[in-house]
């Protein structure tokens, strides 16, 4: 494969040699993505691969204008294809789950929160029980609904951002936002009430 | 609602992590093959793009998505 500089990149995918550039571009992508998902990826790794750099080299001609060539142009590209491939692996592994199947016992009315995995220590389960009420009452009465919902389907259910922010009509970084402000009032509550998120953290260690 | 000790463990944890100035998911991903590249090259990322190392210690998506280009570059690069 060819040398290439950012320069030449860009102008042979723009220009008389775009056929062999894209080759090259597909064998790099092809390798790098092959690499990275072949423990995401179980079965079918070379053909979802093919798919995925296909996809990857449609948006990086869309995008080439907004390479700012502060990098390789090879590793931007690579960052494209990494995203093409993983926002098209999380949309096929959450397709068939909604925000209320991550929350399946708040049935719109707030639900207090109970441990599932209570200490078996009596002196420590009434430490978990108390700082759990505290936690309770900032989901609560500190966060919006889309905040608690958000916050709960991430962290809790495990959800992906941006797969979160479709399901409420939003995108990954108006998301972000909410949840940074979530996050910020909760900080600053905890700090209120004079507990610091280590006191917090120990209560709830491993045994 | 029940939650396990491991939900609270990473709700406090990521409350801990919380800045005041924090990126946002694009501007991380702006930044990041500039950042992967000084990582790469073994520069103090953590003192060069604070802002982009904070935001892949709490966000889990771009975090993955970060760990599977630093593979592939080293792939690439191998």
């Amino acid at each position: 494969m060819q040398m290439r500089t950012n320069q030449e990149w860009l102008s042979d995918l723009r220009g008389d040699h775009q056929d062999q550039a894209i080759e090259d571009l597909r064998y790099v992508l092809t390798r790098g993505l092959t690499y990275a998902l072949s423990s995401r990826i179980k079965t079918d790794l070379e053909s979802q691969v093919d798919d995925f750099v296909q996809d990857a080299i449609l948006r990086i001609l869309d995008k080439m204008d907004t390479f700012r060539g502060e990098s390789r142009f090879t590793t931007w590209a690579q960052k494209v294809a990494v995203r093409v491939a993983f926002t098209e692996m999380r949309r096929q592994r959450w397709k068939d789950i909604s925000l209320e199947d991550l929350l399946p016992e708040d049935s719109g009315d707030y639900t207090p929160l109970v441990l599932s995995d209570p200490s078996p220590d009596p002196e420590k389960q009434t430490a978990q029980n108390m700082m759990l009420e505290t936690i309770d009452g900032l989901l609560k009465d500190d966060l919006t609904d889309l905040q608690r919902t958000a916050l709960l389907a991430i962290i809790h259910g495990g959800m992906p951002i941006e797969e979160v922010a479709i399901r409420m009509n939003t995108n990954r970084n108006a998301l972000y936002k909410l949840l940074h402000d979530a996050r910020k009032q909760m900080k600053a509550r905890l700090l209120e009430k004079g507990l610091t998120l280590q006191d917090v953290l120990e209560v709830f260690e491993n045994e | 609602m029940k939650l396990s000790s491991d939900t609270i463990r990473k709700m406090i944890n990521s409350i801990q992590s919380t800045r005041d100035e924090e990126l946002s998911c694009g501007h991380c991903y702006d930044e990041l093959d500039r950042f992967i590249e000084m990582k790469l090259e073994g520069k103090n990322v953590a003192e060069a793009m604070p802002l982009v190392e904070a935001h892949l210690n709490i966000c889990p998506a771009c975090r993955e998505e970060y760990e599977a280009l630093l593979e592939a570059l080293k792939a690439m690069a191998g």
